[in-house]
C-alpha cells in the first residue's frame, strides 16, 4: 500500500490479492458443479480490462473539455447499454425495432435526467464537463438498463403467455391500450421495484457504491451522502421514465395499426 | 332482403379466397374438417389476423372503421373462454353490462348472483356460458360462434341454442356458427357452408349428416 495524501493508493499487488477471491469462487463453482467457473473467470478478466481501459479513456477525456469527445463517449456508452439490454432478453423483438426500443428508452431517460442534473442542479461550467457528465451518465445508464431489461423481458414474455387473454379483450372491442393495461402495469412495476427497494435499503442495509467509493477516496461523509441522495433521485426518476417509455414503445411495436397482437414479431428463444 | 354481412375474396394464411354473404338476422352454419381453418376464418373476420379481400357490414368495410369499433360489431366468441380477474363481475366493466349479466344468467341456467362468484370456482361449462354473455353484453351485430356448446351437456346446449335463436329473431342478431355437430347446425342454421382450404360449398339440408 502506498500513501498519497489522505487516500491509500492501491497497488497492482493489492488487486491481485483481491482477484484470488475470484479463483476461490471459481474453484467452489467447480466443486459444486454449478457450471459457472468459466463465466466467473471470463467476466472477471473482461471487467478488469474494461475498467482499466475506461480509466485510460477518462484520464484522456478529463484533460480536454471537448464537447465532441464527451458526445462520442456518451453515444458509445448508450449503444453498449442498448446491446446489453437486448442480450438479456429471453424473447427478443425481431429486427432493429427490438434494439431501438431499449436504446431509445435509455436515451430518453438517462440523457434527459443527466442533462437536467448537469444544467440545473449541479450547475457545472461548462455543462458537459467530462468529470461530471460521464460518471453521472454511466450511473444512470447502468441503473435504467437494469430496470428496462427487466420490464421489456417481462413484457414480451407476458404477452406471449397471456396471448389468449389479450386477444379475448381485443375481441370485446377494447383497444390495445386497454387490452394490455394489466400486463403493462405489471411490467412497469417489475422494472421499478429494484430501485425503490434500493432506496429503502440505502444507508441502512447497504452503503451505495458511489458513496463508498467517494468515502474511500477521501471525501467527507456528509458531502458524499449529499451526492448519493442526488444520485438516488436521478436514478429513480431515470429508471421510471425509461421503464414507462420502453413498455409503451414495446406495446406500440407489438400491436400493429389494426391493434392486433403480433407475436410473430417476437423471436422465441432460450436465454 | 338486402345483404347485411358481405365477405368477398377473403384470404388469410394459406386459406381462401372465400366469398359469401348473409342477410341481417340470419344464421350461417359452417362445417368442415378440423384444421381446415374455421377458427382462423373467424379471427380474420374479426380482424385479429391480417387478411386480404373485403369484409363489409351494412356496406361499411372493416378498413373504414377503427379496429376496436369493428371488433365490437363483428365479435368472435372463442371456444375456450379466458378470464383475467378473480371475480366474474370484474369482467363486466359497466353497470349496464352487470345488469345485463344479472338479467340473462337465469336463462342459461346460471345464478343471478354469479357476478360475485370467483372464476376459479366455475366449471368449464359455466365459464363457456358466461363467456357468451360477456360477448353478447357488448351488443354485436354479428356474432362468430366457435363451437359455442363444446363443453355443455344436452340441457345447457338447448338453453344456449334457444337464447341465441331468440336474439336472432327478436333483435336481428346475425350469427356464424361453427360446429362439428351436424344435427346442431341443422337445428340452428338457415343455411350451411362446407369449408375447404380454397372454397366454401353449400350443403343442402340433410346432406352433411
Amino acid at each position: 500500500m502506498v500513501h498519497t495524501g489522505g487516500v491509500i493508493s492501491l497497488s497492482s499487488f493489492d488487486l491481485l490479492l483481491a482477484s484470488l477471491l475470484m479463483i476461490v469462487l471459481a474453484l467452489l463453482s467447480l466443486f459444486l458443479k454449478l457450471g459457472l467457473e468459466k463465466k466467473i473467470i471470463v467476466f472477471s478478466v473482461r471487467m478488469t480490462a474494461q475498467l482499466l481501459l475506461i480509466g485510460l479513456v477518462l484520464r484522456y477525456l478529463f484533460s480536454s473539455t471537448s464537447f465532441l469527445l464527451v458526445f462520442l463517449m456518451s453515444f458509445f456508452m448508450l449503444c453498449a447499454a442498448g446491446r446489453e439490454v437486448y442480450a438479456r432478453q429471453k424473447r427478443k423483438i425481431k429486427g432493429l425495432a427490438g434494439y431501438m426500443i431499449n436504446t431509445g428508452a435509455m436515451f430518453v431517460s438517462s440523457f434527459s435526467v443527466t442533462f437536467i442534473a448537469l444544467w440545473v442542479i449541479i450547475d457545472v461550467q461548462p455543462w458537459y464537463s467530462p468529470q461530471y457528465a460521464i460518471p453521472l451518465l454511466g450511473m444512470l445508464l447502468g441503473n435504467t438498463m437494469t430496470g428496462i431489461a427487466l420490464a421489456v423481458d417481462q413484457m414480451t414474455d407476458q404477452l406471449y403467455r397471456r396471448k389468449s387473454e389479450v386477444e379475448q379483450r381485443l375481441l370485446l372491442g377494447q383497444g390495445w391500450r386497454d387490452a394490455s393495461i394489466d400486463i403493462r402495469r405489471d411490467c412497469i412495476r417489475t422494472g421499478m421495484v429494484p430501485i425503490i427497494n434500493s432506496m429503502a435499503a440505502a444507508g441502512i442495509v447497504s452503503l451505495p457504491g458511489m458513496m463508498t467509493g467517494q468515502i474511500l477516496g477521501g471525501t467527507p461523509p456528509v458531502e458524499a451522502v449529499k451526492y448519493q441522495i442526488l444520485i438516488m433521485f436521478l436514478i429513480a426518476a431515470g429508471t421510471g421514465l425509461g421503464v414507462i417509455s420502453a413498455v409503451w414503445a414495446s406495446g406500440k411495436v407489438l400491436f400493429d395499426n389494426r391493434e392486433r397482437l403480433r407475436l410473430d414479431l417476437i423471436r422465441s428463444g432460450n436465454r | 332482403m338486402s345483404v347485411f354481412f358481405d365477405v368477398h375474396g377473403l384470404s388469410f394464411l394459406d386459406c381462401g379466397p372465400y366469398s359469401f354473404s348473409l342477410e341481417r338476422g340470419q344464421c350461417l352454419g359452417i362445417s368442415g374438417p378440423s384444421g381446415v381453418g374455421k377458427t382462423q376464418l373467424f379471427r380474420a373476420l374479426s380482424d385479429l389476423i391480417p387478411s386480404t379481400g373485403e369484409v363489409l357490414v351494412n356496406g361499411v368495410s372493416k378498413a373504414q372503421l377503427a379496429a376496436p369499433r369493428w371488433r365490437s360489431q363483428v365479435t368472435m366468441l372463442p371456444t375456450d373462454s379466458v378470464w383475467w380477474y378473480d371475480e366474474v363481475g370484474a369482467h363486466f366493466t359497466s353497470p349496464e353490462s352487470l345488469a345485463y349479466l344479472q338479467e340473462m344468467s337465469p336463462q342459461l341456467g346460471l345464478s343471478e348472483q354469479i357476478a360475485d362468484w370467483q372464476v376459479s370456482q366455475l366449471s368449464t361449462g359455466e365459464k363457456q356460458r358466461l363467456a357468451l354473455l360477456r360477448s353478447l353484453q357488448i351488443r354485436p351485430d354479428i356474432l362468430l360462434l366457435d363451437e359455442p356448446t363444446s363443453a355443455l351437456d344436452v340441457h345447457n346446449t338447448q338453453l344456449v341454442e334457444t337464447l341465441l335463436l331468440r336474439l336472432k329473431n327478436k333483435e336481428q342478431l346475425t350469427l356464424l356458427w361453427v360446429s362439428h355437430d351436424q344435427s346442431q347446425l341443422a337445428r340452428v342454421s338457415d343455411r350451411i357452408l362446407y369449408m375447404a382450404k380454397d372454397k366454401m360449398t353449400s350443403v343442402a339440408p340433410g346432406v352433411g349428416d
